[in-house]
């Protein structure tokens, strides 16, 4: 991986307001950085920003460039910079950064939130950030006291020097040791010197989510503010044609009407005000094409489409000659809906467009798209934009949206008001205004010797792409082939002789976005599922057969045994339940889930989950298993209630009612263990989910004989 | 025509439609931001305040309707079930995005203030209303126990 990371190109140290120390790191793509060699000449390009403040009083602050929104990075990535500070934690704090191209992410050149990367791509700067002011501290100390550094330690906030029985804290340091040279390249602790990483720390985070106090984008107040609720097409691609705002203006406290790039935005004192002059409004639309769209329509489609081959995706020896020459084959189709992401914390923004620049808060994954996108819309530069990081009440990949809709919204209604606009959707518009997870339709085909053994594998994959025509197209989509819509088919690592997946890209106008763990969300289901049927074709053991198949893959494996020991897997399933597993990699993480579930008047109750993880070294092992049991429900809700459905161009769910959420009383219990690994830590955000439905799938498939191939599960599809 | 409320235990006059959700008052004009909007339809529990001890969705509850009643919104929840609560809460470190929280605190409050030794069944019953995106369901079941032990209420 470090080829490809950018390098640290420039560091920099100067007194910080209030006398502290700061510390400003500046990573650049390693063939831009080799473009300019002279530090000094580059040195006008910096902003001056920093990963870490140590104050005079010992507080230490770490700047957190990625989105909070709920995985725990502010206290995984603290605890990485503070590590290697030998900070005391206790003082440890952290401040969300804003947009800036101090603070992109070092492997993907943007400041985007995504892919499980946090942890994986920021350990090795923030740790070297932690290090680095550790020497300098350290130095400082040395100085002072007029010894050798090499006769000092650090020890939670404090050096040390043993000899003469003096120490000092790192806050009365800070001043002078902003004023030192910055050393280079300080190596890194032996990680069995650890003391932070890999134990189990509190979130910094919580106290203040739990008083209320921590501050949502729906929580900022500007002075003058006005807040926006937007008329936008009932159909996906729809124009505005006219519309009438008189009964709107009617509406108390309706302030200004005003149209907008996706619609009519109505401007008012307050939400309530803004809402019902929103409903007030008459508005005429020009449907277009997208008013016949219909999604029992695009399955059939889907479906037919999935019987001829598509673009070749992956391929391994000859899998259409294998299934034509095998004993037995065995064919299976699958359908999974639209998606929608269902953020607890609606849709917002604020913004604020004075003649000076342009100020957003946002809660956002993708701060410096959504900075430039904000730029545009005001008609500015990047660099006017000042973009506030706030909490994001859930993400789950739609506020990492490469079109920035609901911040280009907040910004043409401060825009065209002249006034400090909070933009808000209403948990409809949430529901009703895309983005989606895309529709897929799965066919998927294996051969069999006269042995039983698997020799042949085909997986037609059918459904849209999500990068195409943004501007990750160049870096998703290779041969035509998005690998979002084929991750965790392709490259499988059951040792099968003869396999092959093909992709049907589809054209349909609703617009799509990753959703909590992409492609592996619909891959990892079929490929789990189908697995199942082939263990029970071949009567063998599902544990078993994947053993076999997975003989090579020793971190597969690893979670495999784990799980399957953990929860009982060959002992006796308690009176009327049964046991399913399944176990899938993604986003660099291998976790394995065991469910264990009964049928109560015929509808499906998960007890329990066991699961296994292989996330490298853990950095905060209460934090993976927080993840972990998020993931679970995330995906059982997925897998039990979830569908987006389109008729007449319309989407036809719209709150909680009817897509629902699952419940206290219907969450299982969860039981997460952790492999141990001195491998570099990577992400734990999605991989929980991919193999949630496929384990309770193939566990109700144990217990009834019925397999389920469509989701939303039906209670009915588990009856004879 | 100003409307007077009480809201932890202070009075305020509020000049708002009288159908205002009381939601919107207390975040907007009254800056308590504690209180969250997630549905508006009295589906997800992410606004749930105390009206005269009792849990209730103040998204859909007219501003009208609560004149001469005691509100109380997370900034103001005070007293020995309050403090074992967030206690709890954050000892077990249950949030995760952290925008249901306080929705899921006010409703278990009611429940501990009724009932100092639920069971399973009597937090699925309580707690079912409030919907949590994240899923936090395992720890908010463990806080809320949790919780009950420190009130001297643990089976």
């Amino acid at each position: 991986m470090s080829g490809t990371l950018l390098r640290r190109d420039f560091l920099r140290v100067s007194a910080a307001a209030g006398g502290g120390l700061l510390l400003a790191f500046r990573w650049l793509p390693s063939a831009r950085a080799s473009e300019a060699p002279d530090a000094a000449a580059a040195a006008a390009d910096f902003a001056p920003n920093a990963w870490v403040r140590i104050a005079p009083d010992g507080r230490v602050t770490v700047l957190i460039n990625k989105a909070e929104m709920g995985q725990g990075v502010s206290t995984s990535l603290s605890m990485l910079l503070a590590e290697e500070l030998d900070a005391d934690w206790k003082m440890v704090g952290f401040e969300l950064a804003p947009a800036g191209k101090d603070y992109v992410d070092p492997t993907m050149h943007m400041q985007v939130t995504g892919g499980s990367s946090s942890v994986a791509n920021m350990s090795g700067p923030l740790r070297q950030a932690g290090a680095t002011a550790r020497a300098m501290l350290v130095a400082a100390a040395a100085k002072g006291w007029g010894v050798p550094e090499a006769q000092c330690i650090t020890d939670s906030g404090t050096v040390i020097h043993a000899p003469s029985s003096r120490s000092r804290g790192y806050g009365e340091l800070a001043v002078e040791a902003a004023v030192l040279p910055v050393p280079q390249d300080v190596p890194l602790k032996d990680p069995a010197l650890y003391r932070l990483l890999g134990r189990p720390t509190p979130r910094l985070d919580t106290p203040d989510k739990v008083f209320g106090r921590a501050t949502f984008a729906l929580d900022v107040r500007r002075p003058g503010m006005l807040v926006a609720v937007v008329a936008r097409s009932p159909v996906f691609g729809g124009k505005l044609k006219s519309f009438d705002d008189s009964a709107a203006r009617a509406v108390p406290g309706v302030k200004q009407v005003v149209a907008i790039g996706s619609g009519v935005a109505v401007l008012a004192s307050g939400f309530w005000a803004a809402r019902r002059g929103r409903d007030a409004l008459a508005v005429e639309w020009d449907l277009g094409p997208g008013a016949t769209l219909s999604t029992d329509a695009l399955r059939e489609e889907y479906r037919q489409k999935a019987q001829t081959p598509g673009a070749v995706a992956w391929s391994v020896g000859d899998a259409a000659s294998a299934l034509a020459g095998a004993a037995r084959t065995l064919t299976a189709e699958f359908e999974l809906p639209y998606l929608a992401h269902a953020t607890m914390e609606p849709l917002n923004a604020v913004a604020e467009v004075r003649a000076d620049g342009t100020e957003v808060w946002a809660g956002s994954q993708f701060q410096t798209v959504d900075q430039a996108a904000a730029a545009q819309a005001a008609g500015c530069r990047p660099d006017q934009v000042t973009f506030h990081s706030t909490f994001l009440g859930g993400g789950f990949g739609r506020r990492a949206n490469p079109t920035s809709d609901y911040v280009v919204e907040a910004v043409q209604c401060s825009k065209a008001a002249g006034v400090p606009v909070q933009l808000v959707w209403t948990r409809e518009d949430d529901l009703h205004g895309g983005y989606y997870r895309p529709l897929w339709h799965a066919r998927i085909a294996a051969g069999l010797d006269a042995s039983g053994a698997i020799t042949a594998w085909q997986h037609t994959i059918v459904g849209q792409s999500i990068t195409a025509g943004t501007p990750f197209e160049p870096y998703t989509i290779k041969n035509g082939i998005d690998s979002t819509s084929v991750e965790g088919a392709i490259e499988l690592p059951y040792a099968i002789p003869n396999a092959q997946v093909d992709l049907h890209t589809t054209q349909v106008p609703v617009t799509t976005l990753w959703w909590r763990s992409v492609g592996h969300t619909h891959t990892a289901f079929v490929v789990e599922s189908f697995l199942d049927d082939l263990a029970h074709e071949t009567g063998t053991d599902p544990l078993e057969l994947r053993r076999r198949l997975l003989a090579a893959q020793p971190r597969w494996l690893g979670v495999l045994n784990l799980a399957a020991a953990k929860a009982g897997w060959g002992s006796p399933a308690p009176p009327g339940r049964a046991r399913g597993l399944a176990v899938h990699h993604s986003f660099k993480t291998w976790v394995a889930h065991v469910a264990e579930v009964s049928l109560l008047e015929g509808v499906p109750r998960v007890h329990r989950v066991t699961s296994a993880v292989d996330c490298g070294r853990v950095v905060n092992p209460d934090g993976v298993k927080a993840q972990v049991e998020g993931a679970v429900g995330f995906g059982l809700t997925a897998l039990l209630y979830s569908a987006i459905t389109i008729q007449d161009g319309r989407v036809q769910q719209s709150n909680f009612h009817d897509y629902r959420m699952l419940r206290i009383h219907e969450m299982p219990e969860v039981e997460v263990h952790l492999v141990e690994s001195s491998e570099p830590s990577t992400g734990i955000g999605e991989p929980g989910v991919p193999p949630v439905a496929p384990a309770v799938c193939n566990a109700l498939f144990a217990l009834t004989g019925k397999r389920i191939r469509r989701l939303p599960l039906r209670p009915e599809d588990l009856r004879a | 025509m100003p409307l007077d409320l009480e809201v932890n235990g202070r009075h305020v006059a509020v000049d708002v439609d009288a159908a205002t959700p009381l939601l919107w008052v207390l975040r907007e004009s009254l800056g308590l931001t504690g209180t969250k909007f997630g549905c508006g339809a009295a589906q997800c529990g992410a606004c749930t305040v105390h009206v005269d001890g009792q849990a209730k969705r103040s998204c859909v509850l007219p501003v009208s309707a609560v004149a001469g009643k005691h509100v109380t919104t997370i900034e103001g929840l005070t007293g020995p079930v309050a403090d074992a609560l967030t206690a709890a809460w954050i000892e077990e470190d249950v949030p995760q995005c952290g925008w249901c929280q306080t929705g899921q605190i006010m409703s278990a409050a009611v429940l501990l203030g009724t009932n100092r030794a639920p069971g399973d069944a009597d937090i699925d019953a309580s707690m079912a209303g409030n919907i949590c995106r994240c899923a936090t369901y395992v720890r908010i079941r463990r806080a809320i126990h949790r919780a009950s032990g420190k009130l001297g209420g643990a089976r």
